[in-house]
């Protein structure tokens, strides 16, 4: 501000020379183009979705950080006596046996989603982007998985699942010699099992976003490319993927809040239990349901909110930097 | 259909398996303020006809409202049946029944029961209880229980009272727990039943041998194994170290838990295959399908074969009362008997007024003419007064009531005697299925992991 050469915009306060400068910019502002009645809208439709996310999303949220810090049980208000400090996180750190379990099932989940998952679906979407003979049939055969709700990915798979009535372990013939495997009860392969039934849905949903994101590069640039000599996977990595840029970061962004939610599929199978621990099933075990260990089930949830950030403020600083 | 009751059957509350979609809530809030309307209505006309107030001492005639989970087709046309006894009984009392879901109501119980509830809600027996009662959430009914306490076992008696002595449910119907298995198999094999500990190993050898899976354990859901923990500490260390070690009194890392760990890994090679991975509902089809010999489960057991649509099935069912293991608590032949009952609320705003009407309720409902008219809709879960009509029961139906009457103590089954925070599904669920998954590793460790987690949980009361 001191410096006049940045003060292309005049701070209102300055009594500079420039004071006559500054006075017909406010007459300027004073006609802005936009009415009276625009005002009034623009108020509207960003102060009502601004309340109402003030409201539904960051008062919650600061009352889950708040109440990370007291053992509230859900019952009665929350008194001085219910205070802990710093309680809630020590034992988490430290004493819960089911905390870090979970952490590194989250992380576990993210390096399937992000290495394994969502490059099938971009080779998918690559490879359908071409033309095929019954190209339509496989696009929908690879997409209807993503129609359907996790619920019901989870109990379809339970059944594929099952010890000795599933599909799994009777089509390769276990049940009869008699070496079941036990996909969903057996805590060091059970995650295997809930990452394939959910990366069958996820490879659909990333094909289906890069699909439609190839269709949007120019023509001209693969043409280019193949005229230069350039084989197949030379223009994948060095033409289409760097204009695929924008795209390539809404799928990061996706990936990492899938396995930041993760959620449904374990619940199902086995309530989050036994090898199936995830942070946000360890929210809901505690703090809904009777168990009503509010305090402790926050301050999890502040846990995880700290955790989410991060691909948020990525994915944010990208977008406005796009913007900007 | 079986995706829906996979999806219910997560939770414990089985008889009510069938239960409807969530209840509009909206509508329970309007009928209190419909039931409070009506009451200062009548409290108006009271005033203005200056005649003598009985509002307060009456208990015929008036309203009164009762907060329910009783939502399947069955149990609730059970309900509505009492409900118009009562009316016809009572003098015309109008009673308001809101239901709702049973897993809501279980799930929202806390924030319901603080609220605006009805006069009297549907509960269970055990620590829970006992919990909100020490909250102040309920109301004392030791009145009623005077009135009707000649009508009922002292194992009841016991499991209705609060820690500061009082009594605050009447108990309506339970289901037992025991060791299920079809009359057929036994005949065709020539099985005996096993009453001590060694004879039931004996038979679990022989049946292996005879190509079957010989018990029936599905622990995917978390709560299956806790009810043979359960038996198994009733067994060895006795009702008295059980129930106090279930609400934190005895360690878990005490000897006597490892005792019980290691019982229990005597037998868990004769576990059906892929226990952690298996629900109970298809470890009971393993039972249904003569693929196991015996399952440790309650009664709803019978509810499993009744869905596979034929009676023969069910009427091969049978049951025998856990192994003795030759201790001095044998003699207790205490069992895991879950009991539901009706309580009384204290935070219902039409209470004052209704208080009578509502006891009036609570004395019905001890009464074998009132639970007989809900056993004829729910045969699952049986009666619990005295003088209860036993001559519509099945075979099943009597020796359960035989082994419940014959039990010198009864527990609530584990989610029921304990917090629960500890018993559910990141806490004791968790531990057993670690147990079921590698029984024969030294238990210590997990007994360290479970008393630490005890530890860390903040004081209930």
């Amino acid at each position: 501000m001191a410096n006049p050469a940045t003060s292309a915009v005049p701070a209102r306060a300055s009594k500079a020379p420039e004071a006559g400068a500054v006075v017909a910019t406010r007459r300027r502002r004073r006609y802005s183009l936009l009415t009276r009645r625009d005002k009034v809208l623009i108020i509207l439709m960003v102060g009502i979705p601004l309340t109402l996310d003030i409201l539904l999303i960051w008062g919650p949220t600061l009352a889950s950080v708040l109440l990370s810090f007291t053992d509230w049980q859900g019952i009665g208000t929350v008194t001085a006596q219910n205070i802990v400090g710093l309680k809630n996180y020590k034992t988490l750190f430290t004493g819960y046996a089911f905390f870090w379990p979970a952490v590194e099932h989250n992380l576990i989940w993210l390096a399937f989603l992000a290495f394994i998952a969502t490059p099938l679906g971009m080779l998918l979407a690559v490879l359908l982007d071409r033309e095929l003979r019954g190209k339509r049939i496989y696009q929908s055969v690879f997409f209807l998985p993503v129609v359907l709700p996790l619920v019901v990915v989870g109990f379809i798979w339970e059944l594929q699942y099952a010890p000795s009535d599933g599909f799994i372990n009777n089509a390769f013939g276990l049940v009869k010699s008699g070496k079941i495997i036990d996909w969903l009860g057996n805590p060091s392969i059970n995650i295997y099992s809930a990452l394939i039934a959910t990366s069958w849905r996820h490879i659909g949903y990333i094909m289906v976003l890069y699909l439609a994101g190839l269709k949007s590069v120019d023509p001209s640039l693969r043409e280019a490319a193949k005229v230069d000599g350039a084989t197949e996977v030379q223009t994948f990595f060095n033409v289409v993927l760097p204009v695929m840029a924008p795209i390539n970061v809404i799928i990061v962004v996706v990936t990492a809040i899938e396995a930041l939610r993760a959620f449904d599929l374990a619940y199902i199978f086995n309530h989050g239990t036994n090898g199936l621990e995830l942070l946000s099933i360890l929210i809901t075990n505690n703090s809904i349901s009777e168990a009503s260990l509010i305090g402790f089930g926050s301050a999890i949830a502040v846990v995880l909110l700290v955790i989410s950030l991060v691909p948020i403020i990525v994915f944010l600083s990208r977008a406005m930097r796009a913007q900007a | 259909m079986k995706v829906r009751r996979a999806l219910e059957a997560r939770k414990l509350e089985l008889p009510f398996l069938e239960t409807d979609l969530p209840l509009n809530l909206d509508l329970s809030r309007r009928d209190i303020l419909k039931i409070a309307g009506y009451g200062s209505l009548a409290a108006f006309i009271a005033a203005c006809g200056g005649s003598p107030t009985t509002t307060s001492g009456s208990t015929t005639g008036g309203t009164m409202s009762i907060g329910s989970y009783q939502s399947d087709p069955g149990v609730k046309a059970g309900l509505a049946d009492i409900v118009n006894a009562f009316t016809t009984a009572n003098g015309g009392t109008k009673v308001t029944v809101n239901t709702v879901s049973h897993n809501i109501f279980q799930d929202t119980i806390n924030a319901y029961l603080q609220g605006t509830p009805e006069d009297v809600f549907t509960w269970f027996s055990g620590h829970r209880m006992r919990f909100f009662a020490d909250k102040g959430l309920a109301t004392p009914i030791d009145d009623v229980w005077d009135a009707v306490k000649s009508n009922y076992t002292g194992a009841f008696a016991t499991a209705v009272k609060g820690n500061d002595g009082h009594v605050y449910a009447v108990p309506t119907d339970y289901y037992p727990w025991a060791v299920f298995y079809r009359k057929d198999v036994f005949a065709a094999k020539g099985y005996t039943v096993p009453t001590n500990w060694d004879d039931f190993k004996a038979l679990c050898a022989k049946m292996k041998t005879d190509g079957l899976s010989p018990i029936a354990m599905g622990q995917n859901d978390g709560w299956p194994a806790q009810g043979t923990f359960d038996i198994i500490n009733l067994r060895l260390n006795g009702y008295d170290f059980h129930t106090r070690l279930l609400v934190g009194q005895e360690k878990w890392t005490d000897p006597k838990v490892t005792a019980v760990f290691k019982k229990w890994a005597e037998i868990t090679q004769y576990y059906s295959p892929a226990p952690n991975g298996t629900t109970w509902q298809q470890a009971a089809d393993k039972l249904l399908r003569k693929q196991a010999g015996m399952y440790v489960l309650g009664l709803f057991v019978s509810d499993e074969f009744k869905a596979s649509g034929k009676q023969a099935d069910v009427d091969q069912l049978d049951f025998f009362p856990f192994p003795d293991l030759g201790t001095q608590f044998d003699a207790e032949k205490a069992l895991d008997a879950p009991i539901d009952v009706y309580m009384m609320s204290k935070k219902s705003p039409t209470l004052s007024k209704d208080s009578g009407q509502a006891k009036a309720f609570l004395q019905f409902m001890a009464t074998g003419s009132a639970q007989g008219l809900f056993f004829k809709q729910a045969p699952g879960s049986i009666p619990t007064a005295n003088n209860a009509d036993t001559s519509t029961y099945t075979p099943l139906q009597k020796k359960a009531q035989q082994i419940v009457s014959a039990a010198g103590k009864i527990t609530q089954y584990f989610d029921r005697d304990s917090r629960p925070d500890f018993a559910g599904a990141n806490g004791m669920q968790s531990f057993l299925k670690t147990f079921i998954a590698n029984p024969q590793a030294d238990p210590t460790s997990l007994q360290g992991k479970m008393q630490q987690f005890w530890d860390s949980l903040p004081a209930e009361v």
